[in-house]
């Protein structure tokens, strides 16, 4: 009997449990408006990226690892362990992650440079803002295919270029050069093609007008805590 | 042999309305050029120079990355251009539509078979059906502008029909909705020639 009514009770409660439950993965709002970045990023773009894309990535994310205990874990601790997760969890958490840290990216008003530790950081590891600025678009524009290019901080405290295929990311362990992405660009067609058609190079040109180096630095000093 | 840039079949507004005009002529004048030319550039920097694509591709892996990448890109739109015509759709016949009915069950079964691989391809790549060294028939896709010809490839065949999924195929008119170019493709393809691409290779 005792049981009989731990199971009833168990079965009765169960949904308000799990309504109470906050999933741990959120589909974050844009933190801008679409048209926000014109004439850089069009309206019609962002807005398609946003709902469309980036929405589709954490569908498909959420329902890959729905009922699993994956839905518990931090993205951190899945890109850590992505050798050992199906494509579709590689796929769509990198397609998830990796969006939500692009809009943050970038800002209306942003552009300009870094300053600050971040711009010492700059210079130390590539000679000079404009270095690296051109480094980060050589990487943009020789990745093939779809994907994205990163600006990362390595274990050793030193910042590195590095670009990954469709939605793979530095935190992954699938890849070769790993560490802390700080600052991303999505080199992805549909990032830029309904302005920019075949012209990548062009998008990322017009890049620099709204990247948030606020948030770049607030990556970098998070990062190097981290490591320490 | 020189290599040329083909000529496109038809005109840019040909397979409007399921194809556009303005993806055609971008896709055309400015991708399938660029990889022309990056093609003509890479190659004459190997041994190669001069051979076919079908004799490039058979040793791609020991060649550097460029000559796979543009010389894929070069191969594999001219074939795309050539799998389509404005007056194109409905279903092939001869042999080939026998060899698919054998493979798959019906014409229906393949397209679906071939609408998932599209489909799910993730990333930028094509769709391919090619027919193997022991003459069968084989659905698959490839990464980026690999094709069933190279030397690394898991699926080794002549490809027969291919379906550009790079976004830049049909981002201007159907933006994140693949499947809706998928199925406006099928209104387009050119069955005469990919029957005769097929029975070139059986006999």
């Amino acid at each position: 009997m005792k049981k009989l009514i731990f199971v009833l009770t168990a079965i009765i409660t169960l949904p308000f449990v799990m309504k109470a439950q906050e999933p741990v993965h959120k589909f974050a709002p844009l933190p801008y408006a679409y048209d926000a970045l014109e004439p850089y990023i069009d309206k019609m773009t962002m807005e398609i990226h946003y709902d469309r894309h980036h929405r589709a990535y954490y569908n498909n994310f959420m329902a890959a690892i729905k009922g699993t205990e994956t839905e518990s874990k931090s993205m951190q601790e899945i890109f850590a362990q992505m050798s050992t997760y199906p494509t579709a969890i590689r796929n769509n958490g990198g397609g998830y992650w990796n969006h939500e840290m692009f809009w943050n990216c970038m800002k209306p008003n942003g552009g300009g440079a870094p300053t600050g530790k971040l711009a010492d950081a700059i210079k130390t590891s590539f000679g000079s803002f404009d270095d690296f600025k051109k480094q980060f678009a050589d990487a943009g524009i020789k990745r093939f295919g779809s994907g994205w290019v990163w600006l990362v901080l390595g274990k050793d405290g030193k910042l590195f270029i590095t670009s990954t295929a469709n939605q793979d990311n530095p935190l992954m362990n699938t890849e070769e050069k790993r560490g802390t992405p700080i600052f991303c660009l999505d080199v992805w067609e549909h990032a830029y093609y309904l302005k920019y058609q075949n012209k990548r190079g062009d998008y990322i040109s017009a890049f620099w007008n709204v990247a948030n180096w606020d948030y770049v630095q607030k990556l970098y000093e998070q990062g190097l805590l981290k490591n320490n | 042999m020189d290599y040329k840039f083909p000529e496109l079949p038809y005109a840019f507004n040909a397979l409007e309305p399921h194809i556009d005009a303005m993806t055609m002529e971008i896709h055309y004048t400015k991708h399938h050029k660029t990889y022309f030319d990056k093609f003509v550039a890479a190659i004459k920097e190997t041994d190669m120079n001069g051979a076919s694509l079908e004799e490039i591709f058979a040793q791609v892996s020991k060649l550097p990355v460029p000559v796979r990448n543009h010389g894929g890109g070069l191969y594999n739109h001219t074939l795309f251009w050539e799998s389509m015509s404005p007056n194109g759709g409905g279903a092939p016949g001869g042999k080939l539509a026998e060899a698919i009915n054998a493979k798959y069950g019906s014409f229906e079964d393949f397209k679906t078979k071939f609408n998932d691989a599209a489909a799910n391809r993730f990333g930028s790549g094509w769709a391919w059906l090619s027919v193997k060294a022991d003459k069968s028939l084989c659905v698959c896709s490839s990464a980026n502008q690999d094709n069933p010809l190279m030397d690394n490839f898991e699926c080794q065949g002549t490809p027969i029909l291919g379906l550009d999924v790079w976004e830049h195929a049909y981002y201007l008119k159907f933006q994140n909705r693949r499947p809706d170019y998928i199925s406006a493709f099928w209104n387009v393809v050119n069955w005469p020639v990919i029957e005769a691409r097929y029975e070139s290779i059986i006999k």
